[in-house]
């Protein structure tokens, strides 16, 4: 398990994590900043995270993932700070010995994250910015 | 008691740590959450609002330990 709050999304890193002997297929899922939300454009985000609950909450999913699933490694990195239009923030992947737990458990573990782990965006447009998801 | 605030319960309540003479009456995470809201009005507008102690998610009817590390968790938006 490699879970980690991060100053750059590493793929790299990731990818020398997931690929042990037994592993037939990697899944990975990064999010990037996308230019507009809500018929607005968008110029960059900022991430705020409580960092040792973020760690618990990514190291719990990861854990939840390889009891429902049969998974060689799990790697989940989220970043900190400003990102620009296009850049990475977020990476979940999972590696198994066949690649239907891989898509599963991948797909898992970004849809959990955004779920409790407490890491906050804020999106930044021409005219303002708001944290996102904070009013009904 | 020291309550660390994050995202927009930062800037509701105006600092990123919040020091609160807590009340004899309020002991439980319910009854801080009531106490704050009362205080700092806009949490009650927000869509939720958690508290976590000592890294992990708190129900309302946790007793509150002068001891713990309290956060307030306004709702998440990662990845």
């Amino acid at each position: 398990m490699l879970v980690d709050i991060v100053e750059e999304i590493d793929l790299q890193g990731a990818l020398k994590c997931l690929g042990t002997g037994s592993t037939g297929g990697i899944d990975i899922f990064v999010g990037t900043v996308r230019d507009n939300a809500n018929g607005k454009k968008v110029s960059r985000l900022e991430f705020e995270a409580y960092v040792p609950m973020a760690l618990k909450e990514m190291r719990a999913i990861a854990a939840r993932a390889s009891k429902i699933w049969q998974l060689e490694e799990v790697v989940i990195q989220h970043v900190v700070g400003i990102r620009m239009v296009g850049e990475p923030v977020v990476l979940t992947a999972a590696s198994a010995p066949h690649r239907d737990a891989a898509f599963e458990a991948c797909r898992f573990l970004i849809d959990e994250l955004k779920k409790t782990v407490p890491i906050w965006k804020k999106e930044y447009y021409d005219d303002g910015s708001i944290w996102v998801n904070a009013h009904p | 008691m020291k309550i660390l605030l994050f995202g927009i319960t930062k800037d509701i309540i105006g600092s990123s740590q919040l020091d609160l003479d807590l009340p004899a009456d309020v002991n439980t995470v319910g009854g801080l959450k009531d106490l704050l809201k009362v205080r700092y009005a806009g949490l009650s507008a927000l869509r939720s609002l958690a508290v976590a102690v000592d890294n992990e998610y708190a129900e309302d009817g946790q007793a509150l330990s002068p001891s713990a590390e309290v956060a307030l968790i306004p709702p998440v938006s990662g990845g």
